[in-house]
């Protein structure tokens, strides 16, 4: 009997020790990565003295596909500034931490990455966590800028601002999009009712569509815990002949979406918005399903411009995947970063409050050529002012859509 | 005909609740234990059919079978060396917690294998759609393999139970393990084959499910098998039949409380048909109320 008792104790403590040892990993690795920039940069001769910027997002997680495009494409713009001389000559140092798309986590990041000394926060990537973290950065009074969170509520502080589109801008400028351009007449909106992002888009979508030429047939939400089963919204949306179907939520449930919805003999054209890309990246997706599917997207991998073109070859070379906009957004949010910091001449030996006190002002005075837009400009409140760009999959493929 | 769809629709998610809540509602019985890292079973099951098909090229029924057997000894392996120990503990309060703590196992082992991010699961069904009415009414082949998959595994246990030897001891510790020990049966054995029995189960429901819904991350197992659960107590825990009717019901009722209610509200109206059932019956639908004897 005591042997048993003892090698249940020995049990527990080694489940307990996995649950752990699997935490460990994880910020293990992130620490590492931003141990390794700082080896580089302090070799490259700025010593203590350099720019602090810290990066949160999903790293693993369902949103890992966001997180790993920012922390990527901001680790390239940072050493491509670096390499450049950095920004007024002081080296950047960036850490880039793992929130798992969770709101709670997300605080825990900035909260260690403020013990590291953080001049700046690129982040967070998505949304909730995104509001989180901007209630408390704003009692600190750490400028962050949010290369992909779009509800409203993210730069709902003066210290906070965003790359992409908000929520409400997405749901108006796709309503405008659709109504404009005639895709159809008859509409239905599925919707993620426990997200905001989600629930954000489609209540300025419904809005706008009362100005617009075509009509809202079904409106069906569902749940974080309900996420698999679509039969039931589809079915409606079916049933109300709907000819276009908008999807404003993430891509793994939207494969979902396109799935049954081939299974149930459905092919409306299906219309959704930033948070689709990624779906020819989900493991074993069939992309055939994709095709004609369209989303609103700031950044075309396959555009022939020539910054985005560096940028795409710069993406390959360094991760071996073609960029998406998260990536996009978070390289063109260094930049900024980076311009806002040189226009308000902040030194990395002044207090995070001061910086963010200067970089405010700075932000709207400044206007970058970014891969997601030319002549990007902000706004006092938080919010980027540029051109809105539709894109549709073909044969598996990224196409812009005129 | 969209009604017919619904019901066929909640019919076949039913049926995956019906066929998980199986593996609870057996193992409760038996050994009076929730074994919360039940719906974990199935996230495993997914993805021993999804790394077999995928990398070793096995045909899908063969990766099916592959899952079961491998399923199968998880289970075993699971009671024997994380619960086996804890049954007999002063506190039943041990096992759920290990049952919880293996479920974690579970999980992170399979983010530590297999990643966080969500894969496509390649629906292993062969059976095409079924049209009927023109065009109006489409049954996916999944469905219907769900179903039949359901009707099948119910009637198969039912018989095992009822006519074989094993099922009769089964029967026999359910009721009282002590006097059943006293009568010569391998009350152990029997535990161990009721976890068998309920993991190559789990392997069946991870397979239909992840081929109806398509996506598998390691997180895939822990809302199903929460709703199976509630399923079980719904039908009356320990009760086989109880947890078809507990099943099904609560599938069609999420089903239809999404369609003609409200779709926000689908988890809601479930649960809360789950209370006012408790309410009435707290023993659940087929539940049994066993006077305890003084």
């Amino acid at each position: 009997m005591k042997m048993k008792k003892a090698l249940s104790a020995i049990l527990v403590a080694a489940m307990t020790m996995s649950m752990l040892a699997g935490c460990g990993g994880g910020s293990d690795s992130t620490s590492d990565s931003g141990s390794s920039e700082a080896a580089e940069s302090s070799e490259s001769g700025s010593g203590g003295d350099v720019f602090k910027i810290g990066g949160i997002g999903p790293v693993t997680g369902a949103a890992a596909v966001y997180g790993v495009a920012v922390k990527n494409g901001s680790e390239l713009a940072v050493k491509e500034i670096n390499e450049a001389g950095g920004i007024n000559g002081v080296q950047i140092e960036m850490d880039y931490q793992d929130d798992e798309h969770d709101a709670e986590k997300a605080v825990n990041a900035y909260n260690s990455l403020k013990d590291w000394g953080m001049h700046a926060l690129l982040g967070t990537v998505t949304s909730a966590p995104c509001v989180a973290v901007g209630e408390v950065s704003k009692d600190d009074n750490i400028f962050m800028l949010t290369p992909s969170g779009t509800a409203v509520e993210c730069v709902q502080y003066d210290n906070a601002f965003r790359v992409c589109f908000s929520d409400p801008m997405q749901g108006l400028e796709s309503a405008k999009y659709i109504g404009e351009n005639g895709l159809a007449t008859k509409v239905a909106a599925i919707y993620d009712s426990s997200d905001v992002y989600s629930t954000g888009i489609y209540e300025a979508f419904v809005k706008e569509a009362e100005n617009q030429d075509f009509e809202v047939v079904a409106a069906e939400a569902f749940t974080a815990e309900a996420k698999t089963d679509f039969s039931v919204q589809l079915q409606k949306a079916k049933d109300a002949g709907a000819e276009l179907v908008f999807l404003p939520f993430y891509y793994t449930e939207a494969s979902l979406v396109l799935k049954q919805a081939a299974g149930m003999n459905y092919n409306p054209i299906f219309f959704g918005c930033d948070g689709m890309d990624g779906i020819l990246a989900v493991e074993g997706f069939d992309v055939d399903l994709a095709n004609n599917l369209m989303f609103m997207s700031p950044f075309t991998p396959t555009s022939e411009d020539e910054m985005i073109q560096k940028f795409v070859t710069d993406y390959k070379e360094a991760y071996g995947d073609t960029p998406n906009q998260f990536a996009a957004d978070a390289y063109d949010g260094i930049y900024a970063i980076k311009a806002a910091m040189e226009e308000a001449d902040v030194t990395p030996d002044m207090s995070p409050s001061d910086i963010c006190d200067a970089m405010k002002e700075a932000m709207v005075n400044i206007t970058i050529d970014g891969v997601t837009a030319k002549e990007l400009t902000w706004e006092a409140s938080g919010e980027p002012s540029k051109a809105p760009m539709v894109v549709k999959i073909e044969d598996g493929d990224y196409a812009v859509v005129e | 005909m969209s009604f017919i769809s619904y019901l066929i629709n909640g019919i076949s998610l039913g049926s995956v609740y019906a066929i998980i809540a199986l593996g609870y509602t057996m193992v409760y019985g038996i050994a009076k234990m929730l074994n919360f890292a039940h719906g974990d079973v199935i996230m495993v099951g997914a993805y021993v059919v999804m790394t077999a098909i995928a990398s070793a090229g096995m045909s899908p029924l063969a990766a099916v079978l592959l899952s079961i057997v491998f399923c199968t000894v998880l289970g075993v392996v699971i009671e024997s060396v994380a619960y086996r120990p804890l049954l007999n503990a002063s506190s039943s309060l041990a096992v759920l917690i290990t049952a919880i703590g293996v479920s974690y196992l579970l999980q992170n082992l399979a983010l530590l294998i297999f990643g966080a991010n969500t894969k496509s699961f390649a629906s292993v069904v062969p059976v095409p759609a079924l049209i009927l009415a023109g065009g109006s009414l489409t049954i996916a082949g999944e469905t219907i393999v769900t179903i039949i998959s359901c009707v099948i595994i119910m009637i198969g246990l039912t018989l095992f139970i009822k006519r074989s030897k094993a099922g009769q001891a089964m029967l026999a510790v359910s009721e009282d393990k002590g006097a059943a020990q006293l009568m010569g049966i391998n009350v152990n054995g029997t535990i161990a084959l009721t976890f068998a029995i309920g993991s190559a189960l789990a392997a069946v429901a991870g397979v239909l499910l992840c081929s109806a819904y398509p996506s598998l991350s390691p997180y895939t197992g822990a809302m199903p098998g929460i709703k199976a659960f509630v399923a079980a107590v719904f039908g009356g825990i320990g009760s086989i039949p109880g947890a078809l009717i507990g099943g099904i019901l609560l599938g069609v009722i999420e089903i239809f409380g999404k369609a003609y209610i409200s779709s926000q509200m689908a988890d809601a109206i479930v649960f809360g048909v789950l209370i006012v059932v408790l309410i009435v019956k707290p023993t659940g639908i087929l539940g049994k109320n066993i006077q305890e004897k003084v």
